[in-house]
């Protein structure tokens, strides 16, 4: 029909010829083209993953690499010196002329042709030396211009060492109570690995003889002692008929006292001489090294960590150096003032913080949101509340330390150490920073990123589903607590995962409140009450902190800081994982079933 | 909206002189000009123990705008009664007001009486929470619990504090045989309930519903937001249903009122216009407006 009605040239020219300019002249804008914002949006996202990835990446290759064994490279320098070491890093650089006319007469020219010959530009090495005590450095730079020499000699030994940093050397020999029985290193090599378990061994024992045993004897000693005091003060405040009971029972824990100090002596004694007889077995053997002056020095097994030929591994006992130090480093504690060693306890207070973190915030704030959704009437308000809120997420961090240790620390804490604690002062047991004023100082931080985030899902609970419930009779609590939290968990454990990875990062109010750079003693362990909240704990992030910036050997420490880095952002991934599994669950359970 | 229905003058080309007369008519009830309401009086003169629920003069405000002006009607025992009526016209807000939905919103006020068997439901010293108790209810889009199949039906008890198994296991079949769906889901209770289709969960909202034996079912377009298949089970359900439980049920699908419903009722703009056996009102209306309505002229 609608063909016939009109002729065929006619309408023909309208469309084509009319129409299709009047399409091509229009001004269009640009808005409504889509490709531009197709591209700057892929392009800022390209951007943010490419700033997220790279710093990733670089956090994972040097952590990764810390530990892998290296040669060990002897330069011979052009005024005769050797170094012995690892190289840890390498740059290009322009040397002065001055440095140039530090060398010896003879290798100036040869330098400077050197140099021309390269447009001025040197490569110099960071060469770790170790062999602090005779050399009073732990590195060394070399540029390539006063090397004369590279050698990587076949019994170049790497010790670490439980103190005084690496020993770098060559292997010469091997000593039993300052006597040498061999000098081949293949045969001292042996002996080496004969020993070495049999030192370690009574090294453990030690340890757990002075840190274990005697702290245990210690800590019963302090018991009676806080008894006698307790005593004391009670009779300090006693009058009248009780006094004289009070003056027996404080007689009665003065003796008790003395008799428990007398048995306790003898056992400290006994103890004592235990480990001194353990400390002199592990002294008997050592290795002697030569070192690059030429002198040969001994190195007692005792002192020793871990050792190996470092220009003699193959590729499987590379791998295996590289898995004993990362064993070290996530279960031994830290030693050499955090650069060595491992991270163990840091580990354990991280985790033991974030988790009483999320323990103490997670009620806490969902019950606020839950107040704020369910009950609360709109109003000014509670407006006010939700902006204060926001704007308590914006607070710097250092400011909640602040707060926690203005409030937590000396406030709450002197307060609980005058009512329950009297005995100890002046010492302070909950009176400073720990573990739990640094979990409640960061569930203060994190209480807003639970609060709105718990909010909002509760908002996004069907309000169909509310009035299910209320239709079939279920009073207010009834309907929150058996439809609408169920509903909304999966998303409040969203929230919580967020809480969690920004308590477990965060650094700046711990130093106030609690983290230290070494404690002591784990805040959970085998000794009445096992969980000890008043204590303080080490934190992986104040553990970077203080390893990358307070180091005396911040040169061995850099690569420790990014291992531990990786460690962190492992332990956070870890971390939020777990709560993300928990949550696709819930979501299963309580949602969909299609996840 | 009530200048977009200004009477309809010469002026205006309307081809159909009939349509004209009619949008006047429902033109003045729009500006309040009192009609009295057209009841058959089959259900004008029942007696107190045939009627479920007694409206008496209801009016309701939300703030500043009344939206349902002095409704008065009896809902018969046992029978099926739709409301009907255009979208916006106060019939789902009659329905809520039965069962007090409204209260949970803000700014609601009302003025009259209902009366469930008897017992006041607006009045100062009613429990609303066991009100609610005595009636069922299915909502427009199914709206099942974050919870099992079993747990969804047994929810009315558990409230109440019930634990004793058999009873919940006794409750939970019946129901759901109740709802025609026991064959569908005996296999499966402990599943999520979210885990059926769209017509399986109302089906089971109304197993929900009857599972507390309620005096009174109440029905918010039950099937407006299923598929035909979906939508011709519930309402055989609802078939079978009729005659055991009192349904009160909205609907704008009015061949839906006309296949389920003994009694309809026709609303609009918050007024009821007229109210009769459901052969009698689609068949021979006595007003102008109903007409007009159920012959799809407006609406």
């Amino acid at each position: 029909m609608y063909v016939e009605t009109v002729t065929p040239e006619q309408p023909q020219k309208i469309t084509t010829s009319q129409h299709g300019s009047k399409a091509v002249k229009r001004f269009v804008a640009l808005s409504s083209y889509g490709s531009p914002y197709l591209w700057l949006m892929g392009g800022m996202l390209g951007i943010s993953l490419v700033m997220i990835v790279g710093l990733l990446l670089l956090i994972l290759v040097m952590g990764s690499s810390t530990f892998w064994p290296q040669k060990i490279v002897q330069f011979e320098t052009v005024d005769g010196k050797r170094h012995l070491g690892e190289i840890t890093r390498t740059e290009t650089y322009k040397p002065s002329n001055e440095q140039v006319g530090e060398l010896p007469e003879a290798y100036r020219n040869k330098a400077r042709q050197f140099l021309e010959s390269q447009e001025g530009f040197s490569k110099r090495y960071l060469v770790r030396t170790g062999n602090y005590e005779l050399t009073n450095t732990h590195f060394h730079w070399i540029s390539d211009f006063q090397i004369q020499n590279t050698t990587y000699p076949e019994w170049a030994f790497v010790w670490e060492r439980v103190s005084w940093g690496r020993f770098y050397g060559i292997l010469k020999g091997f000593q039993v109570d300052g006597k040498t029985v061999t000098e081949d290193p293949w045969e001292t090599y042996r002996l080496f690995q004969e020993q070495f378990p049999g030192v370690q061994k009574k090294r453990k024992q030690i340890y757990h003889l002075e840190k274990e045993v005697l702290g245990s004897l210690n800590s019963r000693l302090e018991k009676a002692r806080l008894k006698v005091r307790e005593k004391e003060l009670n009779l300090k405040k006693a009058t009248g008929e009780s006094r004289e009971a009070r003056q027996r029972e404080l007689q009665e824990a003065i003796d008790a006292y003395s008799s428990l100090k007398e048995k306790l002596e003898a056992e400290y004694g006994n103890v004592r001489s235990r480990i001194e007889t353990l400390k002199a077995e592990t002294k008997r053997h050592g290795v002697l090294m030569q070192v690059t002056d030429g002198s040969v020095v001994p190195v007692p097994l005792a002192t020793i960590v871990r050792g190996y030929p470092a220009n003699q591994l193959g590729w499987l006992e590379k791998l295996s150096v590289y898995w004993d130090r990362w064993k070290e480093f996530l279960l031994e504690e830290p030693r050499e003032a955090n650069s060595e060693g491992g991270v163990f306890p840091a580990i354990f207070g991280t985790v033991v913080m974030t988790l009483l973190m999320s323990l103490v915030v997670s009620p806490l704030g969902v019950i606020a949101a839950l107040y704020l959704r369910e009950y609360a009437r709109a109003g000014v308000l509670v407006s006010a509340v939700r902006i204060a809120l926001n704007n308590l997420a914006g607070v710097p961090s250092i400011v909640f330390g602040v707060f926690g240790l203005g409030f937590f620390c000396y406030f709450l804490g002197t307060s609980i150490d005058r009512l329950f604690f009297e005995a100890r002062l002046p010492n302070p047991t909950f009176g400073t920073g720990g573990l739990l004023w640094s979990a409640l100082t960061l569930a203060l931080l994190t209480l807003p990123v639970v609060i709105v985030a718990s909010e909002e899902v509760l908002a996004a609970v069907p309000n169909s589903m509310r009035e299910g419930a209320y239709a079939c009779g279920a009073s207010k609590w009834q309907t929150i607590q058996r439809i609408v939290i169920p509903r909304a968990l999966p998303g409040i454990l969203t929230g919580m995962i967020l809480a969690m990875a920004r308590g477990a990062g965060e650094v700046a109010p711990l130093m106030l409140v609690g983290a230290v750079k070494l404690a002591p003693e784990l805040p959970i362990d085998g000794n009445f009450p096992f969980i000890h909240l008043e204590r303080s704990f080490m934190h992986l992030g104040f553990h970077i902190y203080d390893v990358g910036f307070q180091s005396q050997n911040s040169e061995a420490a850099k690569p420790m800081v990014f291992t531990t880095t990786l460690l962190l952002i492992l332990i956070i991934v870890i971390l939020n994982l777990v709560a993300i599994y928990l949550r696709n669950r819930l979501y299963r359970k309580f949602i969909s079933r299609e996840v | 909206m009530l200048q977009k229905l200004e009477p309809v003058d010469g002026r205006r080309n309307m081809k159909d002189p009939k349509i004209q007369e009619s949008v006047n008519a429902i033109v003045r009830v729009a500006h309040g000009m009192e009609m009295e309401p057209a009841i058959h009086p089959a259900v004008t003169h029942l007696k107190d123990n045939e009627v479920v629920l007694r409206i008496k003069e209801f009016s309701l405000w939300y703030g500043k705008t009344q939206t349902l002006f002095r409704i008065s009607m009896d809902i018969p025992k046992g029978k099926v009664t739709a409301l009907i009526g255009p979208s916006g016209c106060g019939k789902s807000t009659l329905l809520r007001s039965v069962n007090r939905l409204n209260d949970l919103i803000d700014g609601v006020r009302i003025s009259g009486d209902m009366l469930l068997n008897g017992d006041s439901i607006y009045a100062p010293e009613v429990d609303v929470i066991e009100l609610r108790k005595r009636m069922g209810m299915v909502a427009q889009k199914p709206n099942p619990f974050p919870m099992s199949i079993y747990e969804n039906v047994v929810f009315p008890l558990r409230i109440d504090g019930i634990r004793d198994r058999r009873i919940l296991d006794e409750v939970c079949e019946r129901s759901l045989r109740g709802a025609a769906l026991w064959d569908e889901v005996k296999d499966r209770l402990q599943d999520s309930a979210l885990a059926l289709s769209g017509g399986q969960q109302q089906r089971l909202c109304i197993a929900r519903a009857i599972a507390a034996d309620p005096e009174v079912l109440l029905m918010d377009e039950p099937a407006s937001s299923l598929d035909p298949i979906a939508t011709a089970k519930v309402e055989e359900l609802i078939h079978q249903l009729r005659g055991e439980y009192t349904i009160l049920i909205v609907t704008h699908n009015m061949q839906q009122a006309a296949r389920l419903s003994d009694f309809t009722a026709f609303m609009y703009m918050g007024r009821l216009i007229e109210y009769a056996p459901t052969g009698i009102l689609f068949v021979k209306p006595q007003l102008k407006e109903t007409e007009d309505y159920i012959l799809g002229r407006f609406g």
